[in-house]
């Protein structure tokens, strides 16, 4: 039975993949912007964790999926207005993983946006993020869009200062999942208070994107799937009526819609997680809504890994280029209506996890 | 469900058919039932009649090719070819596969354009290097003009001529194909008729690294009960590739310009060898598809070289240390092909094993 599944679902898939190259840009007609011609796209890429081994050797691994992710991207027609980055581009914070990443981001002619990842910051505490690349939170507009940066990645000052020898320690503590060691991220009062500044000036009819390292909601406290303010910035992005909010941080496929707030994830180019409910018995929030991600095949390193874009227009199209694993589409119709994945919603048409490991 | 298994249909009709003994039996050791479509059930009528369709080169612009030029039964059903000789020695950008178990594959072509056998066949006879007609208009004119064919078809599909289209010509093809399924192998009676003596020792060790340190097995999968040696999807192995290499972009943008002004992909990827190399990128745009092709089935490996989608390795011993050495290098190449550090010996144990595929029915076509 299992192959007649498959197939019957390999057929499905094919349907889509024709459907997903002949479709976007051209058919939508109602733009988000201020007038309709103002559609546009962005990529996305994130979560590369560049590793040096000593000198001039990195991991070789995480290395070809960002040259991976980048050379794609040239090959998108048309091509995206803008690109983002969504965090963790170095492993250890260290300037020469930053710097090998940021080489290597070189081949993307396309504005970047920036956004810092814990494995960023927690070295220099942002020192070399802010003179270098970008500051740590910030917004833009783009073609009537309101775009907000948040540094999503914090936590109280007794541990960022006060808990470790070196800064060294710091960043390795942070560096660990399931760490009894770690601390849950926070956006913190203060960049609540600049949020709420930048908000004001806006119309609350205005489409608001936000674009954050960590999920700005709670998934699974151990592995730090968990902004712990998150309910004070949602309390915020309320008020508008159509907000998505994009981030990295999780590695996998997954979406999520918390009243008027869409969320949506990016996967790495590094590596895939696995789903907090695959793990433990703990009790996670897993969102609802989420469509599992086909389950990374061990053989391949870069199965479960990719980029992925995004077509803003009236609803979201979430596309996720995975390399190695089916590609997902994720629909936000608008108005209220919660995100649908365009094939795998039903159960029926998933593909079912591999076996003969 | 879409597809039925085919069931026992009468072994009287098919001696009258001339249809080979054994095409609608239980499947042969070490393969599963052919998927038959619901809307193309297997009948001796309509399998006998495709034989004589695959057959016939008058479906061709200059009466010399038909489907069995390059899918030759006495060539285990592929042409020996690097790759496909059409009309007027005409040659194609890409390596002729065998038929032989083809039913199996869940696309067709090696960049799976094709969703089926039915849908595959009728590209063929358009194709300006194959068949090189420019419709498939002379193709029915003749069936109707022939003295047999239109009683032919009135048996098959209760069609008169007059109704006859291009449809019943592919389901009639693919019936035929659906019959050319080939297992019990050496290596079938070995791993699933207990027999232990069926293959060698070298076979029986070359078994052991395909499914280990040589890698094989995740691509050309061998099941618990059958073994169709494919995962039916696409990779990047880096074969051929070399030949864009530095032009990715600038091949894939002129592809994809030829296809916004309505060059078909069926033309693009047999006349234009650059486009060729593309792979399943020209079925689905996706980069992450650049240079991907199918996985073919190892089932007589032995008898259907040469390998690759262009037809560029001619024996077993370079496919082996082609992925001996990690695929050749390029950004798109699948993660899962790297490097294998096989010994002599383990390659040679490889190919014997490679060897043991071969089905009966081609077992004289391989070399001693």
């Amino acid at each position: 039975m299992k192959g007649r599944i498959t197939r019957r679902a390999f057929l499905k898939e094919a349907g889509l993949l024709t459907a997903a190259a002949a479709l976007p840009l051209g058919l939508v007609n109602v733009a988000w912007g201020k007038k309709p011609t103002d559609r546009f796209t962005f990529a996305y890429i994130s979560d590369c964790h560049i590793t040096q081994i000593r000198g001039t050797e990195f991991v070789a691994n995480f290395d070809k999926g960002l040259q991976r992710a980048v050379l794609e991207l040239s090959f998108l027609d048309p091509q995206p207005d803008f690109v983002v980055f969504g965090g963790d581009l170095a492993q250890l914070g260290k300037v020469a993983e930053l710097e090998h990443g940021l080489e290597m981001l070189k081949g993307v002619t396309l504005p970047i946006k920036w956004v810092i990842g814990e494995h960023d910051y927690y070295l220099d505490l942002g020192e070399y993020w802010q003179k270098h690349i970008s500051p740590l939170h910030y917004s833009f507009d783009h073609k009537g869009v309101h775009f907000v940066v948040l540094n999503s990645i914090l936590t109280d000052d007794d541990w960022t200062h006060n808990r470790w020898p070196t800064a060294e320690e710091r960043m390795h503590q942070m560096a660990r999942l399931d760490n009894p060691h770690g601390s849950p991220f926070m956006v913190k009062r203060e960049q609540l208070a600049w949020l709420k500044q930048d908000l004001a000036k806006i119309p609350r009819t205005t489409p608001l994107i936000v674009l954050s390292h960590s999920p700005l909601y709670k998934i699974f406290k151990p592995w730090n799937f968990w902004t712990d303010d998150a309910e004070a910035v949602q309390a915020q992005l309320k008020q508008f009526r159509s907000v998505k909010v994009f981030h990295g941080h999780v590695h996998q496929v997954l979406y999520n819609q918390l009243g008027p707030i869409t969320f949506n994830a990016f996967m790495a180019t590094a590596w895939p997680w696995p789903y907090p409910v695959t793990y433990s018995q703990l009790p996670n929030k897993v969102p609802e809504l989420t469509v599992f991600m086909n389950r990374a095949d061990p053989f391949k390193e870069r199965d479960g890994t990719g980029w992925g874009s995004v077509q803003v227009a009236d609803g979201l199209v979430h596309h996720y280029e995975l390399w190695e694993n089916s590609p997902r589409t994720v629909r936000s119709p608008g108005a209220g209506k919660r995100p649908e994945d365009t094939v795998y919603q039903d159960p029926a048409k998933r593909i079912p996890p591999q076996t003969h490991y | 469900m879409s597809r039925t298994v085919a069931g026992a249909v009468l072994a009287f009709g098919l001696a009258l058919a001339g249809v080979p003994a054994g095409t609608f039996a239980a499947p042969p050791l070490g393969l599963p039932p052919v998927p038959i479509p619901a809307d193309n059930p297997q009948s001796p009528e309509k399998i006998s009649l495709g034989k004589r369709l695959f057959e016939d080169k008058r479906f061709s612009g200059d009466g010399t090719v038909s489907c069995s030029n390059c899918h030759d039964p006495a060539k285990a059903f592929a042409d020996g070819l690097p790759v496909a000789e059409g009309i007027r020695k005409q040659h194609g950008a890409r390596n002729s596969p065998t038929v032989i178990n083809a039913a199996y594959y869940e696309s067709q072509f090696w960049d799976g354009r094709r969703p089926s056998l039915e849908a595959q066949s009728k590209d063929p006879f358009l194709n300006p290097v194959e068949h090189g007609l420019t419709s498939h208009e002379p193709i029915l004119a003749t069936i109707r003009g022939d003295k047999d064919y239109p009683g032919q078809f009135r048996h098959a599909f209760g069609v008169e001529p007059a109704a006859l289209t291009i449809d019943h010509v592919a389901k009639a093809i693919a019936a035929f194909e659906r019959t050319v399924i080939a297992g019990d192998s050496p290596f079938d009676r070995y791993l699933y008729g207990g027999e232990r003596g069926a293959i060698p020792a070298s076979a029986i060790r070359g078994l052991d690294i395909f499914r280990t340190k040589g890698r094989c097995q995740d691509c050309h999968s061998i099941g618990q009960t059958t073994a169709l040696f494919t995962d039916n999807k696409f990779h990047n192995i880096g074969a051929g590739f070399s030949r864009i290499a530095g032009r990715y972009l600038q091949v894939a943008s002129a592809f994809r310009k030829a296809r916004q002004q309505g060059k078909e992909v069926d033309k693009s990827v047999i006349t234009d060898r650059d486009a060729s190399e593309l792979g399943r990128f020209v079925v689905t745009l996706r980069p992450s598809d650049l240079g991907r092709f199918k996985t073919s089935s190892l089932r007589n490996i032995a008898v259907t070289g040469p390998y690759m989608h262009d037809g560029s390795m001619k024996t077993m011993e370079e496919v082996v240390e082609f992925y001996n050495k990690g695929g050749e290098q390029n950004p798109f190449l699948d993660s899962g092909i790297r490097p294998l550090n096989l010994t002599a010996e383990e390659k040679a144990d490889l190919v014997a094993f490679l060897k043991t595929l071969t089905s009966p029915q081609y077992a004289n076509l391989a070399q001693p």
